[in-house]
């Protein structure tokens, strides 16, 4: 695909399965979904929020035999070149007869006021092919008229049409108009000339968070730097010695690796609740890092699993671990001409305990009020070493270390928990926000540790486990 | 059994919502000229406006304040409340409208309203509607309600219990936010397209601020992407501004404020304290109780009043208690103008007798149902309202027992009980509630309705109503009755936007009335059609006109052994030959209802709707996280229209309602600033947080008594209420005494905790410089 990239060129993607090419001038910045709706004439997808949270402007990136949900109103014109995107106009047969997905909703009752049924229907279309947790499908679209009951009866019923997805067009490496330059640089020695010679250019990922200056705020940037195409930054390794990954890997393909590996299965856990399936087919691990939010999902469980950051720059490449990377509030160590290239996380050793918590208001797609991540080694019954990480409990995401030292030589057990609970409450600062106030964040942090002695194995938060053998119905 | 009233018909929308096909006000294409609308907000909670300078600003046509309003700058519905469209130099709450940026593109207006920064003097602001208490800083004078002796019930009291909590506000977050487009015509017309549940008030609101007649102002809605109560009045003055837009420049207008910006310049459900005392004796009998009911209505007037009625005629529910004195009070303070939720002040008046019932069933050792049960109207107790309105004793009984059964309560318990004896920290809880609710507008005028029906010469219907669809399946609803009327298949009935250029003087689509209201109205157009396509054909057939009847299509002479019928289109055509008319509108009001304002007595209400819910929760003892496992609904809908669609009525309310008690959570800030401004930080339900056992009944042989439509009953607000069994649920599983609401992690969390704060009875609840409703 390199050879035939051009070097500067116009917008190009595959709109339901027809090529499109965008005027010269076409702002790049422009988000995908005010596109649709204004030139593309296509206003099935609806603005529902413009932050990416409520769905209702679900469109699927059909990438051969996957299907990625994504937020149209987070992804930029530059980042959808090349792609093939599909929303809800496309679903209609060459006769122009409704979708099976969209007939089962309609048919189910799973419709009342409809504006977000375009968006749960791309989302339930994606969830066909990629299966799963219908719930964790539906985490990214927000209904606020059927209680949701209906749609997953429609859900029950929907089956994976087998459609292949058309082929995707190569990518330009800058798109430029009057005003504006959007790069998509190939490598990293690329990437890095281009952040020194822009170091004012917006550095671009998934664009989940950067994504809201222009929704919002309605920003105009005079240079992105895209990072979706570059070599290396969307790879993904696991071995024996644990996983290492490009920085602008997206969620979804991390979740999946995890998910199916043993021993990263309590981090897979977590990441299954950060953001949305649209949320995480953008999103990427360099991001948060980059934002070194203090209730970032991601950081916690990176510093207590000891992930190392590597930074590259002209003066070459470095690597340092993630809870020295993340420096203050909304700070890192990330120098103005550097680059995230990749994460690199260790396999937690044979015997190792891995909790990855988190507390919200909403189980689902909701930001951590509290996180808490914990690696317990053991050696004759008794804590070897310690690793705990919080987040949301001060000014950014740190290691816990009189909470582990209170661990450290004991068997964890409740009193044990117990010691380390109130060494953890002693050490952090939490504030209060809208997220929850100060006092819930410190009782519920040291909790979580006092949970874990109390549970022992087991994974998501037990409310979701406790079991409900009954059956929903209407009763005649 | 009915053709097809009655029968689970899906949403006449359902596949256009599917498909994206259906249009929603921002998809219709857009006019020539079009302007885009942005709104400069107020950034203080109170303030004085001292200048509005506006720097050069690219794409920006026009900035326009209040000077420029052309009639009075009050948007109330009275038309006195003096709430402006526009600042009128004192800023009261944050995200109060300021000014209105015109530009040619969204984003140019978007960035210039960012872009302007008035000068404003900060004044201090009230916030907290506990102050707002202490200093009788009211919107409005008392309401109160008194039947018998409460003194001396209290003198002779063999037991008293005292309480106090508070119940937050709720966003609406309708998905579909704020829109309207206007267009200038001829000779001084404004064509608006508005995402309203009151089309006529935007006619009315438009015509003030510009200055003109009523028809002038042509207001239209096809249907809303939800409403909830939000678009009530608050979409009046969204279209307001866009008029006055489209007024001054010449050109069309459209104002679609960001989900930002629509959640800090509209109204919410209104947050409440509650404070009562309750005398009793040891059967868990309540003799009298004296309580206020304290709303914060935010800085104006707004809708206030009839949610202040509606909470104090709902304060009782459906219990019986002899002497009691209720005050209801509206609190004014700096924050946004709290409106219409679904619902109205009733979720929260209901609340009162929950917390009632939990402090007298703890004082006696009662289980609650125990006290809910001696304390329903009806039965040996007395059978009506405070207010004198007659309560139906064997209705709310029968709708509480088969919830009962249904929930297998007795052998749940039990269950419950071993799991939570043998669990650490987990704790499961059971909850009930049982509900009356008055269904009728209490503003007495608002009970009328008209409908426009034609019948075409080929048979086909056209109909026209004054009630909006926002969701809630009101428009098959509607077109059901007219097919049943005239006897045709449903598709014969073409469902047309809402427009007061055909149906005028409407009510707003609330209340629960839609489909009561509308519902007669069109019956009764298709009727006075039906009549005269009757006497066309007993022309024809010579026969009496009462001989000929409707259904399957046709007309027909129903008398044995004459098989003379017409199909419907070709008797419509004939009746075009002779030159009948086909048109008709008809028009409805409900009757009997009546109320005394200043003895607080009456009938304000046609019927009340009945149901009951049991809830089961589980809570994690040590983060606070909960999590409803399973719910059980009983709702009385008399005789449904359509069990399809009350059924997505009954599932959505009560989850809304959920919400509205657990995770839905708006904060304003030390500086009066709200938080929460769209869904990243105000989370309602998502699809786990909705019980995975949800078992939903209609009350089965219940035709309405009242004469209603087709003896239906209404659903839209009476099921959210249902949700306060989760509520009490939680407060069995985790034996705290007082649960501020909404009942989030943290809450309950700092409730078990028994930390002094959550029991200090302030609102400023958990923040430390936060206020949470």
């Amino acid at each position: 695909m390199d050879t035939i990239a051009p070097m500067a060129g116009s917008i190009r993607f595959i709109l339901n399965g027809q090529a499109v090419t965008l005027p010269e001038g076409t702002s790049p910045t422009t988000t995908l979904l005010d596109w649709l709706r204004g030139p593309g004439r296509l206003p099935g997808t609806k603005e529902g929020c413009a932050e990416g949270d409520c769905g209702a402007c679900t469109v699927v990136l059909e990438h051969g035999p996957t299907r990625m949900p994504v937020n149209a109103c987070l992804m930029l014109l530059g980042q959808a070149a090349g792609q093939s995107i599909r929303t809800v106009e496309g679903l209609r047969d060459a006769a122009g007869e409704p979708h099976p997905v969209q007939r089962a909703l309609a048919e189910h009752d799973g419709t009342q006021c409809g504006f977000c049924t375009p968006g749960i229907v791309m989302s339930a279309w994606a969830w066909t092919r990629e299966g799963g947790d219908p719930h964790e499908a539906l985490a990214g679209n927000l209904c606020r008229c059927t209680g949701y009951r209906p749609i997953l009866e429609a859900m029950d019923e929907m089956m994976d049409d087998g459609v292949a997805a058309p082929d995707s067009l190569p990518t330009p490496r800058e798109i430029a108009t009057a005003s504006q330059r959007f790069f998509l640089p190939h490598s990293v020695a690329e990437l890095v000339a281009l952040r020194a010679a822009h170091p004012q250019a917006w550095l671009l990922a998934g664009g989940t968070d950067l994504g809201l200056r222009v929704s919002e705020h309605r920003e105009a940037p005079d240079a992105v730097i895209g990072l979706l195409n570059v070599a290396g930054l969307q790879d993904l390794d696991i071995g024996p010695e644990g996983i290492t990954a490009g920085a602008a890997l997206p969620y979804a393909r991390l979740l999946d690796t995890c998910a199916a590996d043993a021993d990263f299965a309590p981090f897979a856990a977590l990441l299954r609740r950060l953001g949305s399936r649209q949320i995480r087919s953008m999103g990427t691990l360099g991001g948060n890092l980059g934002t070194a939010s203090p209730i970032g999902d991601s950081i916690p469980p990176l510093i207590a699993l000891g992930a190392t950051v590597t930074l590259a720059s002209p003066r070459g490449e470095r690597s340092m671990p993630v809870e020295d990377f993340i420096t203050g509030y909304r700070s890192s160590a990330l120098a103005a001409d550097e680059v995230i290239i990749r994460i690199t996380i260790p396999r937690p050793p044979p015997g190792t305990l891995l909790r990855c918590e988190k507390l919200s208001k909403r189980h689902d797609q909701d930001i951590a009020t509290v996180g808490l991540s914990v690696l317990l080694n053991f050696r004759d019954g008794a804590v070897a070493t310690a690793r705990i990480a919080h987040g949301g409990c001060g000014p950014r995401a740190a290691r816990a270390s009189a909470a582990e030292a209170a661990l450290i030589g004991a068997p964890f057990d409740a009193a044990t928990a117990d010691r380390a609970a109130m060494a953890l409450e002693a050490e952090i600062a939490p504030l209060s926000d809208l997220r929850g106030s100060a006092e819930y964040r410190r009782i519920a942090a040291g909790n979580l540790l006092r949970r874990l002695a109390l549970r022992g194995a087991g994974g998501v938060a037990e409310v979701m486990a406790v079991p409900t053998p009954h059956t929903t119905g209407l009763v005649a | 059994m009915n053709a097809t009233v009655g029968r689970p018909i899906a949403h006449d929308s359902a596949l256009g919502h599917a498909t994206g096909a259906a249009r929603f006000a921002d998809d219709l294409p857009e006019p020539p000229g079009l302007l885009h609308g942005a709104l400069v907000l107020s950034p203080v909670a109170h303030g004085r406006l001292d200048a509005l300078d506006i720097p050069d600003l690219p794409g920006v046509v026009r900035v326009i304040a209040a000077a420029d309003i052309i009639g009075p700058n009050d948007i109330s519905g009275s038309g006195k409340a003096g709430e402006p469209l526009l600042t009128d130099g004192v800023l009261r709450h944050h995200g109060q409208p300021i000014a209105l940026v015109l530009a040619e593109t969204r984003d140019a207006a978007l960035r210039a309203a960012q872009a302007i920064k008035p000068a404003i003097t900060p004044l201090p602001a009230l916030l907290d509607p506990e102050e707002a208490l202490a200093r009788e800083d009211y919107l409005m004078p008392p309401q109160i309600i008194t039947r018998g002796d409460v003194p001396e019930a209290f003198a002779a009291a063999p037991r008293i219990a005292e309480g106090r909590f508070q119940a937050g506000g709720q966003e609406h977050f309708y998905l579909e936010s704020q829109i309207a487009l206007a267009v200038p015509g001829e000779d001084g017309e404004i064509a608006v397209t508005s995402s309203t549940q009151h089309p006529t008030e935007v006619q009315h609101i438009v015509a003030r601020i510009l200055g003109c007649d009523y028809n002038r102002v042509p207001v239209t809605c096809r249907r809303m992407g939800g409403g909830f109560g939000g678009k009530e009045s608050n979409a009046s003055w969204i279209a307001a501004a866009a008029a006055l837009g489209a007024r001054l420049t010449g050109r069309p207008v459209k104002l679609r404020p960001p989900r930002k910006a629509d959640m800090a310049a509209t109204g919410k459900r209104h947050p409440f304290l509650f404070r009562w005392k309750a005398s009793f004796d040891a059967a868990g009998r309540i003799l009298a109780l004296e309580a206020t009911l304290a709303a914060d209505g935010g800085h104006s007037l707004d809708l206030t009043p009839g949610v202040v009625f509606r909470a104090l005629t709902h304060a009782l529910n459906c219990y019986d208690v002899p002497a009691v004195r209720l005050t209801a009070l509206a609190l004014r303070t700096n924050t946004v103008s709290h409106t219409a939720f679904r619902g109205f002040g009733g979720p929260q008046g209901v609340l009162l007798m929950e917390d009632v019932i939990r402090g007298v069933a703890r004082a006696t050792g009662l289980p609650p149902e125990t006290v809910r049960e001696r304390n329903f109207a009806g039965g040996g107790n007395g059978t009506h309202t405070p207010y004198g309105q007659a309560l139906e004793g064997d209705l709310i009984r029968r709708v509480w027992a088969e919830c009962r059964d249904d929930a297998r309560w007795d052998d749940r318990r039990a269950e419950i009980a071993a799991f939570n004896a043998s669990h650490p920290y987990l704790r499961r809880g059971l909850g009930s509630f049982v509900l009356a609710f008055g269904i009728s507008f209490g503003v007495r005028h608002l009970n009328q309705a008209g409908a426009l029906v034609h019948v075409y010469a080929d048979g086909s219907i056209r109909l026209n109503h004054g009630g909006t669809e926002m969701g809630q399946g009101l428009n098959v609803k509607i077109a059901q009755v007219v097919a049943e009327t005239f006897g045709v298949p449903l598709d014969r009935v073409r469902i047309t936007a809402t427009s007061t250029a055909e149906v005028p003087n409407t009510s707003p689509t609330a209340a629960s009335t839609g489909s009561d209201l509308n519902g007669w109205a069109a019956h009764l157009a298709a009727t006075t059609i039906r009549t005269r396509m009757a006497e066309v054909a007993a022309a024809l057939w010579d026969v009496p006109a009462d001989a000929v009847c409707f259904a399957e299509d046709r007309a027909f002479v129903d008398r044995p052994g004459d098989n003379r019928a017409m199909g419907f289109g070709e008797l419509a055509h004939r009746c075009w030959i002779e030159r009948v008319s086909l048109s008709a509108t008809g028009f409805y009001r409900t009757p009997d209802i009546h109320w005394d304002p200043v003895a607080m007595t009456g009938e304000p209400f046609f019927y009340f709707s009945y149901g009951a819910s049991v809830a089961e929760v589980v809570v994690d003892t040590l983060t606070g996280e909960h999590r409803v496992l399973r719910a059980d609904l009983v709702q009385d809908c008399g005789r449904s229209l359509n069990p399809a669609i009350d059924r997505g009525q009954i599932e959505g309310a009560f989850v809304q309602g959920m919400g509205w008690l657990t995770c839905e959570e708006l904060v304003w800030d030390a500086e009066g600033r709200q938080r929460t401004l769209g869904p990243s930080t105000y989370k309602i339900p998502g699809s786990r947080d909705v019980p995975p056992s949800f078992n939903v009944r209609l009350l089965s042989d219940a035709p309405a008594r009242s004469d209603t439509i087709f003896r239906s009953k209404a659903v839209g607000e009476p099921p959210l209420m249902l949700a306060t069994a989760v509520w009490n649920a939680l407060r069995d599983a985790t034996g705290v005494e007082r649960l501020d609401l909404p009942a989030t992690p943290d809450r309950i969390l700092r409730a078990l905790r028994g930390s002094s704060r959550s029991q200090s009875g302030g609102i400023t609840g958990s923040g430390d410089d936060l206020r949470r409703n």
